[in-house]
């Protein structure tokens, strides 16, 4: 029975975001007023039968309703209750739920935060709003059923799959669903101004916390991912060029691209088509990824089989979006104008270059990403893309917006001379190559791979400084306390972003350059020199858990003598799908990871005797400490009350 | 006059640049390309003689043998099989009788020298490659019984 009230609610909210969508569009194609009033009702109550049908599976999941397919094919009445309220979002059409769930809390925000826009453009983006629900709403009810009961009710269900039941599938996915729907309503902003005919500073200023909360949400997930893969994955790696993982990357590139483009437009009135045309762009490769994703073309941890009509539609849907997204760019982009002129070297020029620079990176990694798919599309065999393409390439067309970085926000707006710039710029050129140099003579090991990333890293941190340096220059009088908190948190922000970054190059030039990797064989009582540390292995202890068994490793590390740490890898059976799992046990420390993992018993010697591999990892938690910075920089940009919106007057 | 000049210069240096650039990423990308082959096609000789590719099907049922961290395995597409070797650690779903896709290179001695093992992420799923590994050697088993018939 609640299932079914589950069902109907999903059903009524199809009608009530038709609502949503139509009655405000046809207010404004008519210039009827009254039209407007629906917008924000009909999103609430579209948004709270959502939320309802959301509530209603998670509770399925939490009285282990299997007599609901998707609960009987994710869950499993030992699974710990975390996991089962987490393994809503574990499956196909769970997970699809979960996306329209999110995008309604994002409605939600918009009719209560957007407030003080005016009615007119308000309703019109409600409305944009409202056809995506729409699209999204279709998609479950025709093809991916979450509700869908069975006829002959299992005793147990079949479990999630081990390598999901982990605290990261508790936090990995709701962080990048708020991140990937969130450009939605960047998305919605920009039509609404496409279609309302209004595109000036006050829109960008109401856009960009907008933006910049899904692009912190996106970093943050992206990045919780990446560290959840490099210990549950076993085999250390935090990056692998993943088509899912690309998927996310892609919006993430074009979202940053987004948040600069939009400074210039809010601050200078500049770059209005531009931006408008990259909010559109981060929207659809959102939906790309959501396609790529869950369409069953891939072979992935991400990917769950799926049939062929679910693909068809959301490829259609994608489609629609992005080919009527853009030609209501072409009919109304030049109403909007490109705004206002700029000189060939001034700040404008410097973040249009970074747009051009992350613009191309993010066409490299769809090349990269999409050609496999189309070529098997097509029936020519089948092909990968190796990751060092991506390594090479992406570093290649990086550099240089990196070594842009470093200037942009040191430059004049409007127009700015290389005197000027080389004058502010020259010691923090040196400083960083020096430091490039010197890091690497401590390491033992110096590469053209090194010397780059370090100086990349080295060059943002001084401009960082440089830029504290002339804001301080800059405010005459007072002292350093008061001149400090006189920066206000949009610069604060952007300056703790930009640190962040190259906290993150530090790392993971660290970790490419200086990784260490070891596999053995190594009998009870037996102990190894690895890297100057001495491993002894104690055996095996038998473990139960909540759903598995295991057997854990004892690894007792010491260096010169002195106890370090005790290492307990695992491999875990789980006991309703019969799965093995191999967890990883990490010493972490913010210069070095040690990292061991078990391989297998080997059979035929003596008893007790594994294949281990042993990991050493520099600095490899600086890739994910430098992605919170940039996650909390861009929260204090949020901050700023510039961006509280104030009554419009109309 | 002068400004002009230097305006049409610089963009003509920029598209230079991203000429150069896009010739660049489109070489590395060319020779990143991994290329998917069956057994029956390696056998065949269809697959290059230098540089990486991919084979896929089934590891064979008692074929696998470990000498420390070294393994050795045949992979079958149920038509025709090929050795493999590997060094390190098997992903945890590696078993005989399984699906299971192989990256790297063929040796004279005809032995695949894997650098890379990918198995499938649960039970219920196989490698989309090894599937159609699997296809393939179906209609050549096909075309191969209706040869024998005529």
């Amino acid at each position: 029975m609640i299932p079914d009230i589950g069902h109907y609610a999903l059903m009524i909210a199809l009608i009530v975001a038709t609502l949503q969508a139509v009655l405000p569009l046809a207010g404004l194609s008519s210039n009827n007023k009254k039209l407007f009033a629906f917008a924000t009702p009909m999103a609430r109550l579209q948004s709270l039968l959502i939320i309802i049908a959301f509530i209603i599976l998670d509770y399925s999941f939490y009285i282990n309703d299997f007599s609901i397919l998707y609960v009987a094919n994710t869950s499993n009445s030992n699974l710990p209750i975390i996991f089962r309220l987490a393994a809503i979002w574990g499956g196909h059409e769970g997970s699809i739920l979960f996306w329209v769930t999110i995008l309604a809390v994002w409605t939600l925000a918009v009719t209560f935060f957007a407030k003080e826009l005016p009615l007119r453009f308000r309703s019109t983006l409600i409305a944009v709003m409202g056809l995506i629900t729409v699209g999204f709403l279709l998609f479950i009810l025709m093809t991916s059923n979450p509700f869908e009961r069975l006829a002959f009710i299992p005793i147990d269900g079949r479990d999630l799959n081990p390598l999901l039941q982990d605290p990261g599938m508790v936090f990995h996915p709701p962080l990048l669903y708020m991140g990937y729907v969130g450009f939605s309503v960047a998305f919605a902003f920009a039509i609404a101004a496409l279609l309302d005919g209004r595109l000036d500073v006050t829109w960008a200023r109401w856009t960009r916390p907008w933006t910049t909360a899904a692009w912190v949400f996106l970093t943050l997930g992206i990045a919780l991912g990446s560290r959840w893969a490099y210990y549950e994955l076993g085999w250390g790696g935090w990056w692998f060029w993943d088509a899912v993982e690309n998927a996310s990357f892609m919006p993430w590139l074009i979202g940053t691209a987004l948040i600069h483009s939009l400074a210039v437009t809010e601050k200078r009135d500049a770059f209005k088509s531009w931006t408008v045309l990259l909010s559109i762009c981060a929207f659809s490769l959102s939906l790309l990824g959501t396609f790529i994703v869950r369409s069953g073309v891939l072979t992935s941890v991400h990917a769950f089989a799926t049939d062929p009509s679910r693909g068809l539609f959301i490829l259609v849907f994608l489609a629609l979006v992005i080919g009527g997204a853009l030609l209501l760019f072409a009919l109304r982009a030049p109403t909007i104008g490109l705004g206002e002129k700029f000189d060939l070297l001034s700040r404008e020029s410097l973040l249009l270059s970074n747009n051009v620079v992350l613009f191309t990176a993010t066409g490299a990694v769809l090349l990269g990403t999409l050609y496999p798919l189309v070529i098997d599309a097509m029936g020519l065999g089948k092909i990968s893309v190796g990751p060092p393409y991506f390594d090479v390439v992406f570093v290649a067309i990086m550099v240089p917006g990196i070594f842009l970085m470093g200037v942009g926000p040191i430059a004049r707006w409007k127009k700015a001379t290389v005197p000027e710039l080389a004058g502010k710029l020259k010691w923090a050129l040196a400083i960083s190559i020096v430091s490039a140099l010197l890091v690497p003579s401590v390491m033992g090991k110096l590469s053209l791979m090194i010397f780059v990333g370090l100086l990349m890293a080295f060059w943002v941190m001084s401009s960082v400084w440089v830029s504290v340096n002339t804001r301080l220059q800059a405010i005459p009088t007072g002292t350093l306390r008061e001149k400090i908190s006189s920066f206000g948190p949009a610069f604060n922000g952007m300056l703790l972003a930009h640190f962040g970054l190259a906290v993150f190059i530090v790392g993971v030039t660290m970790v490419k350059g200086y990784e260490q990797e070891s596999d053995l064989v190594m009998k009870k009582g037996e102990t190894k020199l690895i890297n100057g540390y001495a491993f002894r292995f104690e055996g095996i202890k038998p473990l139960r858990g909540a759903n598995y068994v295991a057997k854990q490793g004892q690894f007792y590390v010491s260096k010169d003598g002195q106890p370090v740490t005790l290492l307990t890898p695992e491999k875990r059976l789980y006991l309703a799908q019969r799965a093995v799992m191999t967890e990883a046990s990490i010493s972490v420390n913010p210069v070095r990871d040690i990292y061991v993992s078990l391989g297998e018993e080997l059979e035929g010697e003596q008893k007790d005797t594994w294949s281990v591999r042993v990991y050493f990892k520099p600095f490899v938690q600086w890739i994910w400490l430098g992605c919170l910075l940039m996650g909390f920089g861009g929260i204090l940009t949020m901050v700023d009350k510039r961006y509280r919106l104030t009554k419009v007057v109309k | 006059m002068k400004s002009r000049h230097k305006r049409i210069a610089i963009i003509v240096a920029g598209i230079a640049l991203l000429a150069i650039a896009a010739t660049l990423l489109l070489q590395s990308f060319q020779s990143n390309l991994v290329f998917f082959f069956s057994p029956t096609e390696v056998i065949q000789g269809k697959s290059p003689n230098q540089g990486n590719f991919r084979v896929g099907g089934l590891v064979v049922e008692g074929s696998v043998k470990r000498d420390g961290t070294k393994v050795a395995f045949q992979i079958t597409d149920t038509a025709n099989s090929m050795n493999v070797v590997f060094t390190g650690i098997l992903p945890d779903l590696f078993k005989e009788g399984k699906g299971v896709v192989a990256q790297g290179t063929q040796g004279a001695d005809g032995v695949f020298v894997a650098d890379q093992v990918l198995a499938k992420h649960d039970e219920n799923y196989m490698p989309p490659e090894a599937a159609d590994a699997l296809e393939k050697a179906q209609q050549y088993n096909a075309n191969k019984a209706a040869g024998e018939d005529k």
